[in-house]
């Protein structure tokens, strides 16, 4: 009896006495969380490979000047495994146990969407580089914007018109199906934006078919979308699903040209998906060989010299949401959160890797598309839409 | 009515899958009287073995099938004689928490050695031929035809032949069994290898049709099965395959109907489950059992 | 028996400590959100524990009550309740997703009448994906991608209070009249029956009571995370809660309160471990139903928590194998 009365004591010590985490006033702390492990993990690497670009670069000149001192960055980061309850619980172990002055990820806006909102709730900033979804910035209780959220990317309205436009100009659709991710933020919106401007003037989306996140068959939609006939049909959802659903369709016989998003940005989706995308278009962020700004080569050359790859638009717009990150901490002049958020709400406009982003009072900057086409095996240039 | 027959076909192609793994479940409960709560992550385990026999072995379709048949069948052998066979005597709970105790162990350590989704290389010609309107793929005929096959050459050993008498025998009484020579241990065994085995047939054939495999594929997978094996009749292989065929069915037609969002999917499957082990709990092929007091 | 006060008082400490650590700021963040975690886990585990451990059922779907806990409340302080009475309000909250899910829970002791073992089992996983389902569905909650908006409302005196209520009238339970039929139902159903012990009711009071302290975890767990949805309720959930029952030690509230406690301490302890991390969990799991099912503490309880008057009493009987019972039956 007396042993475990004392087992319980230790454990109760051994829970109070847990590590301090004092943080040091010598560094200046940001926390990651990525994609590690889970459904995308060629996303959460590249996020994190040029997280570590971006710090090791700071670090290498001595620190980030600031005030008189310089002082460097030191990173934590966190894996969200793929999981939207792991990506808030993530946030809050960073805000509190590290004490980090700002947050940098995630990138899936499933997986944002909670992070934000928990970062909104501590006042702490957080940038997202690669989630579209409107949701990421907007209260989810009064629908207002959020102050303390920001990101690198564009927005879904704007890309879902971007890529409806395309099917109407380019591939002269007038019948589209879409096939996307219900239980998704990012694919739900995008599905409807792309309708709704699709519809805008006469085409009709004739199919309109749902999946659950990590459904494998999806026969029983694409049987339907075949028998409605479409002229393009499009995917927005994410690099490892993708493969399956056009290999699919192509076995039931549908022959009508597949369309995506910025999701299907990585160099995964080539290996996963093989022969099958030969030939079709989605909309993207940037594009690493047809970009022509000194900023941005002098990104590609570094992450090129220092992992041996080409950066995909996750790793550029990592790298720009640093950059924002940098810029605003040097202008607050001190590492305090609140003046952080201040500065960073400030910034007009910001030229990035990415292209130039333009700040108009929220946290969603205003920036061009790229329409990229899967050629010969790589992601090919093919079209700049600017807003 | 080429969409329905498009759909009945896809539907036979998801329904011959589970009623793979479904006969694993039911061989060891109709031997054991036991769950294997473990099984749906065996599968798993198969298509993973698909994966690296395909990739770094480089072997082509039929000995990626057996190996990967085998070295499933060997792991479901290691289970039972590590985690099961100790508890015999035990009260049911526990084998039924180390049942889930050892399907969660695999996942995760599937996920750890091997956290990213895999892409299987195609292993068979994709071939597609149209009769009528309706798309029928190399894919598809291979996978009925093996399953067909499978599920016959089961039902012949477990009702023609010495073997399968000693796993029915064993399925009505334990105790008395051994008495009359039948080495139970052994046959234990084989059952678990047997069921294992085919559970790591259907991973190589769901990974071939659904190429992109991750470690978490078998829990949902493994489930619908499990409640395939329940409706057709537990203990029963001739209710395990009709059971997965008609899971099979309703997966697909839920979404064939228009208007019905996927998200139903799950929902009717499972309230499906409940309302059969209300009104009839020992499933449509199944026997109703009597405990002595 | 002079040791008897000890208890009252340990809980008093306790609580003026709860409410200091954080005005104080004597931990930091981080740990009180563990100690936030561990009197959730440990609300978890004594209601499961109740139907599990010491009536013997089979629930294995005990984080669909959870779930249910988690949106009625979260529902009512984002949907319903005024932005400032939130702090007010909350114990209300609290109480209002316990009912739900007790309503939810009582259903489910329904086809406990006519299965036990395994079938209960699958019956309720049944039940937990079904929950988590219908959530799916229902989009005005937002459901596959989850619902947000609730404030922090879970502090560490809120949720100390909660776990001392929970751990309290579970134990009055055990301890009063239902407490000895639960037992009875565990040891041999059909007997109690012929004993006069309405197994009905007390299944009923059982399953809504444990239910009850499912949603209020739940509950609290919603105020805490601020972001819920259906995946985080399904089976790797009512896993865990089950691990915490066996770790701890079945029927023993004692046993609970260790489990619970070690689990969720281990767990973020061995966050170095990355993905090895579930590798480890289990496996203990397992290993320790190899050798030893009945968890660390067993049946046995904690003195401090058992009536003055059951101290006199034998402890209640082991539950017995299927060999223990032939030997038996043999012998007579």
């Amino acid at each position: 009896m007396k042993r475990i009365l004392l087992a319980l004591l230790g454990l109760g010590a051994v829970a109070l006495a847990a590590a301090c985490g004092n943080p040091g006033g010598s560094t200046i702390r940001i926390g990651v969380i990525a994609e590690l492990t889970g459904d995308m993990p060629a996303v959460g690497a590249s996020c994190r490979q040029a997280a570590e670009m971006a710090a090791a670069q700071i670090n290498v000149a001595g620190g980030l000047a600031l005030g008189g001192a310089k002082k460097k960055i030191e990173l934590f980061i966190e894996d969200n495994a793929g999981k939207p309850d792991q990506s808030a619980s993530a946030a809050q172990k960073l805000i509190t146990q590290q004490d980090v002055l700002a947050l940098v990820g995630p990138n899936a806006s499933r997986y944002a969407i909670p992070a934000a909102e928990i970062a909104e709730r501590a006042r702490v900033v957080l940038v997202t580089p690669w989630a579209t979804s409107p949701k990421a910035t907007l209260d989810a209780r009064t629908g207002a914007p959020k102050r303390y959220v920001f990101r690198a990317c564009f927005i879904d309205p704007f890309q879902g018109r971007v890529v409806a436009k395309f099917a109407q100009d380019n591939l002269k659709a007038k019948k589209a199906a879409v096939l996307y991710d219900v239980a998704s933020d990012y694919n739900k919106g995008i599905a409807e934006y792309f309708k709704q401007t699709f519809e805008q003037g006469g085409d009709r989306v004739v199919a309109f078919e749902t999946y659950t996140t990590s459904d494998k068959d999806f026969t029983a939609q694409l049987t339907k979308i075949k028998s409605a006939a479409p002229d393009v049909i499009f995917l927005p959802n994410y690099y490892s699903e993708v493969p399956l659903q056009i290999q699919q369709a192509h076995r039931l016989g549908i022959g009508a040209p597949f369309l995506g998003s910025d999701s299907w940005g990585s160099a995964d989706l080539i290996a996963l998906c093989g022969k099958e995308c030969e030939g079709y278009y989605f909309s993207t962020h940037y594009d690493a060989d047809a970009t022509a700004t000194p900023i941005a080569r002098d990104f590609i050359d570094a992450y090129k010299t220092r992992y041996g790859k080409t950066p995909d638009d996750v790793a550029a717009l990592t790298y720009d949401s640093f950059g924002l990150l940098f810029k605003a901490i040097q202008a607050a002049g001190r590492p305090e959160r609140q003046a952080v958020r201040d500065a960073l709400a400030a910034v007009p406009k910001y030229e990035g890797v990415t292209g130039t982003m333009l700040f108009h009072g929220t946290g969603d900057p205003v920036k061009s598309a790229v329409i990229e086409q899967i050629k010969g095996g790589k992601f090919v240039w093919f079209a700049t839409v600017n807003p | 009515m080429t969409y329905l027959i498009q759909q009945l076909l896809n539907a036979l192609q998801l329904g011959s899958i589970y009623a793979l793994i479904a006969l694993g479940y039911t061989m060891v409960y109709g031997v054991l009287i036991m769950i294997n709560f473990a099984h749906g992550d065996l599968f798993m385990v198969g298509a993973f073995f698909c994966f690296l026999a395909a990739t770094y072995l480089k072997l082509s379709f039929v000995p990626t099938l057996l190996t990967s048949m085998a070295g499933v069948a060997l792991l479901g052998v290691l289970i039972e004689r590590l985690a099961y066979k100790p508890l015999r005597q035990a009260p049911r709970v526990s084998v039924v928490i180390t049942a889930l105790g050892v399907g969660i162990f695999l996942e995760n350590f599937t996920n750890a050695l091997c956290p990213y989704p895999q892409g299987i290389p195609p292993l068979l010609p994709s071939a597609n031929w149209s009769v009528g309107g309706v798309s029928v793929s190399a894919l598809q005929v291979l996978i009925l035809a093996l399953s067909a096959s499978l599920m016959l050459m089961l039902d012949f050993m477990v009702n023609r032949t010495k073997v399968g008498m000693a796993m029915r025998a064993i399925s009505w009484d334990k105790t008395i069994v051994p008495l009359m020579g039948v080495p139970v241990d052994t046959v234990i065994s084989l059952t678990f290898a047997i069921g294992a085995g085919l559970g790591g047939a259907a991973g190589v054939m769901y990974g071939l049709a659904y190429p992109v495999i991750d470690s978490n594929m078998g829990i949902m997978v493994g489930w619908k099965a499990f409640i395939a094996a329940v409706v057709g009749g537990i203990g029963n292989i001739r209710g395990a395959m009709l059971g997965g065929l008609i899971l099979g069915a309703v997966e697909i037609l839920v979404v064939a109907i228009p208007g019905v969002p996927s998200t139903y999917r799950d929902f009717i499957v499972f309230s499906l489950l409940l309302v059969l082990l209300i009104f009839r709990p020992y499933g449509i092929l199944g026997r109703p059992r009597s405990v002595k007091i | 028996m002079a040791r008897r006060w000890i208890l009252p008082a340990l809980l008093a400490l306790s609580f003026i400590l709860s409410l200091a650590i954080p005005r104080l700021g004597w931990l930091n963040d981080y740990n009180q959100l563990i100690l936030v975690y561990i009197g959730i886990n440990i609300i978890l585990t004594v209601s499961l524990n109740l139907v599990n451990g010491y009536m013997g059922e089979f629930s294995v779907g005990h984080a669909g009550l959870m779930a249910v806990g988690a949106y009625v409340s979260a529902l009512l302080s984002v949907r319903v309740v005024a932005p400032g009475l939130g702090p007010w309000l909350f114990p209300l909250i609290v109480t209002a997703g316990g009912l739900a899910a007790a309503l939810i829970g009582m259903v489910i002791a329904l086809p406990s009448f006519k299965t036990r073992g395994d079938y209960l089992a699958i019956v309720t996983l049944a039940f937990n994906m079904i929950v988590k389902s219908v959530i799916e569905n229902i989009d005005a909650v937002g459901g596959p991608r989850g619902f947000m908006g609730m404030d922090k409302l879970t502090t560490l005196p809120t949720v100390f209070c909660w776990t001392v209520v929970a751990v309290w009238v579970i134990r009055n339970f055990v301890y009063s009249k239902y407490g000895r039929g639960v037992l009875a139902i565990r040891e041999d159903e059909i007997a109690g029956e012929l004993m006069s012990v309405s197994t009905r009711k007390v299944k009923f009071l059982a399953f809504g009571l444990s239910s009850f302290f499912a949603g209020v975890a739940g509950a609290l767990f919603a105020h805490v995370l601020l972001f819920i949805n259906p995946g985080s309720f399904g089976l790797v959930k009512s896993t865990e809660v089950l691990i915490m029952v066996y770790l701890g030690g079945i029927g023993s509230l004692a046993g609970s309160i260790l489990g619970a406690t070690i689990y969720t301490v281990l767990l973020e302890k061995l966050r170095w471990m990355g993905a090895w991390r579930m590798v480890l969990m289990p496996l203990m799991l397992v290993l320790l139903m190899l050798f030893r099912p009945r968890g660390i503490m067993g049946l046995r309880e904690l003195r401090w928590l058992v009536p003055r008057r059951d101290l006199k009493l034998p402890a209640p009987p082991a539950p017995r194998s299927a060999e223990e019972v032939a030997r038996g039956a043999a012998q007579s």
